[in-house]
């Protein structure tokens, strides 16, 4: 819960309003839960989704952390002319967006977890629909997250397409059981009678200061339960595109977000559209060495390529977005054209993402490597919440920098 | 024979839902006199069991005005014809010839793991179970095979699934404790204690979610949600009895209070033994019931699956039982008093039912016979078709493990998306 203004204050930064704190007609959130004492008392969400916090500090914390996070989305950043096609939301919007189109296309669907009704979600993904579908189509549960969990298979099973929220991805470790024995395995062992098309999906990764529990990074976790894909979103036109597809997979999927990421803004067709949920996403082609990563560490390794590229480097960045099955033949095709891998994530170093993907790549495409795979990972660490500690305990733009260069030697 | 059916001691939960304050019913010095499992005692001796009658008589303690007025006015509920009589009878037999056989083969090496047998409990499913249609769904434990049967699900497939064949009701992929049949709406054995409970809250949430969003207004399905004494000490079970009251879903709790969590007794295990109590904290009416008699246990099922059906939310029932067995044919069962499992074993329910069916002239001695023998055959049939049915190939190791091959990473075109030989052998041929 203490997690939940971290995102939004994030905004300040991306927002191009100015402040604007006191407007009666606009959503006001009391920080009725705040376990920290933050000064923060206070965020306003314009309907327009810009947001503003209400604390000088907090604010200039949020600024130089965002331009951490997203430094590297100048295509997006700069688009202001209405004229354009499309449409610029923020993720936690598009999110919605996908959410809403889809509940729209199937009665089917609905979404249950903590606070996702009249609260609206504890980062917005679900604002408004309770209103618009009713407390039943947009269920707010008690905090048992190991039952509503299992209550949301069990409907899968039966006929709906229910949406989980984790309020935090963390919180999910309570629902261990139900996402291994019954989301991973239930399906096998009623011998394919049963399906369970579920979406599970909520905020995860390590935010800015949230401490030890609210920054974990659970796919390190999930990936080795059988019978269940994984999907990491970082952009808004992603997110969207894969919510929708993941509500429409007849596999249990875990939909991945990123407490960093929900105000990322980015304008994104009018028209539907849905993503492959297994595939990668090409980001900057490149000739160099390949670089394999997803979610927020996308926007730490296209820092890094504009330093790269100033420096005469050519590299390749894939955002692996299906975290399983990986999409070797994305990964495949740019191996055999760079022959050099390096692996940015925010994962566990020990029985991380990266790891296994290691492992894939050297079984599959061995033959086309011409050095060493090289894997940059968090720190096996608790994340501290001193602010140094935290950033020493992720990878950093410098340190992609110079694990190119040593790998392009 | 019928009187001693009848109930005679109720207790009105705060009742939340039900609201005639003019009758005050709530007695709670009622609801400490019968119990089996007496907190002063660890192991509940001769001084209750030796008193058939005044336990027979407090057996069901209960429950909401709904159900008291209704027995009030007659206990016909406790009447039942000959052909209910003779289906309830073959119901329980099957359940019991079932299981003996199933530990003959598993001692004669033709199945394998762990086997949960489910002697002496049959009263509590059959009681329940064959009150449901066939739209009703029904959730499960380890032990889970006599629920199957009760639900419909043909002896065949139960076995050849305990055989480990494709004939299986889960193609051999289950096995003992993960018994599913999506036709007979069997939503599973689930293996670790409570979490069968959410998925069974889920389902009923789906009932109403069909008949409250999608407007299927004769969605009136019910679920039964199966589990033991153990489990009313896990989480899971509080959880959901808070959401299934608190949204009013169509869902009954059935605790098979067998007095054995493996080899942790009850009485050791929980502050308050009295695991019907915990339904009035919630809000919603609790009973207990003599678990060994089928006809009671009927009786609140009725009541209970009519409250859901009806859409007045869940109830939680307590039956009051004894597994003959050992937890499971791995369990030497050397730690319950054998005085305690001969006092139950003359309670055998099967016996009871025979007895009462023909002291009351609803069968004869010869009909049940016939039922007896036509169930041997039954079973027997049973193995014979396990036993001739095919071994899974290597083929189907790989299949179900997604309900769209995509989670393999094949793509639309049914080829993996990645064809590098490394990749595709090995892992999945769909």
């Amino acid at each position: 819960m203490a997690a939940i203004f971290q995102g939004i204050g994030a905004a300040t930064a991306l927002s191009p309003t100015p402040s604007n704190f006191f407007d009666s007609k606009k959503l006001l959130l009391p920080s009725r839960r705040s376990l920290s004492g933050r000064k923060a008392s206070f965020v306003v969400v314009r309907s327009d989704g810009s947001t503003n916090f209400g604390s000088g500090s907090r604010s200039q914390k949020a600024q130089k952390l965002i331009t951490n996070a997203v430094a590297t989305k100048p295509d997006s950043a700069a688009s202001t002319s209405a004229s354009k096609p499309g449409h610029e939301l923020l993720l936690f919007e598009a999110l919605r967006e996908g959410l809403e189109e889809e509940m729209d296309r199937d009665p089917n669907v609905c979404v249950m977890g903590e606070d996702v009704g009249h609260y609206g979600g504890s980062y917005k993904v679900t604002r408004g629909l309770a209103t618009k579908y009713g407390d039943l189509r947009v269920l707010d549960t008690p905090i048992a997250e190991n039952s509503f969990t299992g209550m949301g298979i069990g409907a899968a099973m039966t006929g709906l397409r229910p949406i989980v929220e984790g309020m935090n991805m963390g919180f999910l470790l309570l629902a261990f059981n139900q996402i291994s024995n019954n989301c991973g395995m239930l399906h096998y062992t009623s011998g394919g009678q049963f399906k369970i098309p579920i979406v599970i999906r909520g905020p995860g990764g390590v935010g800015r200061q949230l401490g030890a529990e609210h920054s974990q990074r659970l796919e390190s976790y999930f990936q080795s339960i059988p019978g269940i894909q994984m999907v990491a979103c970082s952009t808004p036109y992603n997110a969207k595109g894969l919510m929708k597809a993941a509500i429409r997979s007849d596999n249990p999927v875990i939909l991945f977000e990123h407490v960093l990421l929900y105000n990322l803004k980015e304008r994104i067709p009018d028209e539907e559209y849905i993503c492959n949920l297994e595939e990668a996403e090409m980001v900057r082609p490149g000739e160099h060495v390949t670089i394999l990563t997803y979610s927020r560490m996308r926007y730490h390794v296209m820092q890094a390529a504009k330093t790269l590229v100033n420096k005469g480097y050519d590299p390749e960045v894939i955002d692996i977005r299906s975290l399983k099955p990986f999409d070797l033949h994305t990964i495949g095709n740019s191996i055999k054209k760079t022959h050099r891998v390096l692996i940015v994530e925010e994962c566990m170093r020990t029985g991380g993402i990266g790891a296994s993907l290691t492992a894939a790549i050297t079984e599959n495409f061995h033959d086309y490597l011409d050095a060493p795979i090289v894997c940059l990972s968090s720190q096996d660490v608790p994340t501290p919440y001193a602010g140094t500690l935290e950033e020493w305990t992720v990878v950093q733009p410098a340190q992609i920098v110079t694990a190119v260069e040593q790998l392009c030697q | 024979m019928a009187t001693a059916y009848s109930p005679t001691n109720f207790v009105n939960p705060l009742s939340i839902n039900t609201r005639s304050h003019d009758k005050p019913l709530f007695d709670p010095l009622k609801t400490t006199t019968s119990f089996l499992g007496s907190t002063h005692k660890l192991r509940p001796t001769s001084l209750q069991f030796n008193q058939p009658d005044t336990h027979r008589r407090s057996a069901v303690v209960a429950v909401s005005d709904v159900v008291k007025e209704k027995k009030v006015k007659s206990s016909s509920n406790l009447l039942i014809t000959k052909e209910e009589g003779l289906e309830l009878y073959e119901d329980m037999i099957l359940g019991r010839a079932f299981e003996d056989m199933c530990a003959q083969m598993y001692y004669r090496g033709k199945m394998f793991g762990f086997v949960h047998l489910y002697n002496g409990q049959e009263a509590v499913s059959t009681g329940f179970i064959r009150l449901l249609k066939k739209e009703d769904s029904v959730v499960s434990t380890y032990r889970d095979h006599v629920h199957a049967l009760s639900k419909g699900v043909p002896a065949r497939e139960v076995m050849s699934e305990l055989f480990g064949r494709t004939t299986g009701c889960c193609r051999g992929q289950g096995g003992s404790m993960h018994m599913f049949s999506k036709e007979h709406n069997l939503l599973g054995g689930f293996a670790f204690i409570g979490e069968g409970i959410p998925v069974a809250t889920g389902a009923a949430f789906s009932s109403k979610y069909r008949r409250e969003v999608l407007k299927e207004a004769d969605c009136d399905h019910v679920t039964l949600a199966f589990f033991g004494d153990g489990t009313c000490n896990n989480g899971q079970f509080f959880e959901c009895l808070n959401m299934a009251a608190l949204w009013k879903l169509p869902i009954v709790f059935v605790v098979e209070n067998n007095l054995w969590a493996i080899g942790m007794s009850h009485l050791r295990a929980t502050s308050d033994p009295q695991i019907y109590k915990k339904g009035p904290a919630f809000g919603m009416p609790g009973v207990h019931v003599d678990g060994m008699d089928v006809l009671k246990v009927r009786e609140v099922a009725q009541e209970a699956i009519g409250r859901a059906r009806r859409g007045e939310g869940p109830t939680l029932v307590e039956c009051e039982t004894y597994r003959f067995r050992g937890h499971s044919l791995a369990d030497p069962d050397e730690l319950r008093d054998p005085d305690e499992k001969a006092r139950y074993a003359a309670r055998d329910p099967i016996t009871a039912l025979k007895k009462h069916l023909i002291e009351s002239k609803l069968a004869s001695e010869a009909e049940l016979k016939a039922i007896e023998k036509k169930i041997e055959e039954v079973v027997e049939d049973a193995v014979e078709f396990a036993d001739a049915s095919p071994h899974p190939a290597r083929s189907q190791l790989l299949e179900n493990v997604f309900a769209d091959p995509k989670g393999f990473g094949i793509g639309p075109d049914g080829r993996y998306r990645c064809e590098d030989p490394k990749f595709t052998e090995g892992t999945a041929h769909v």
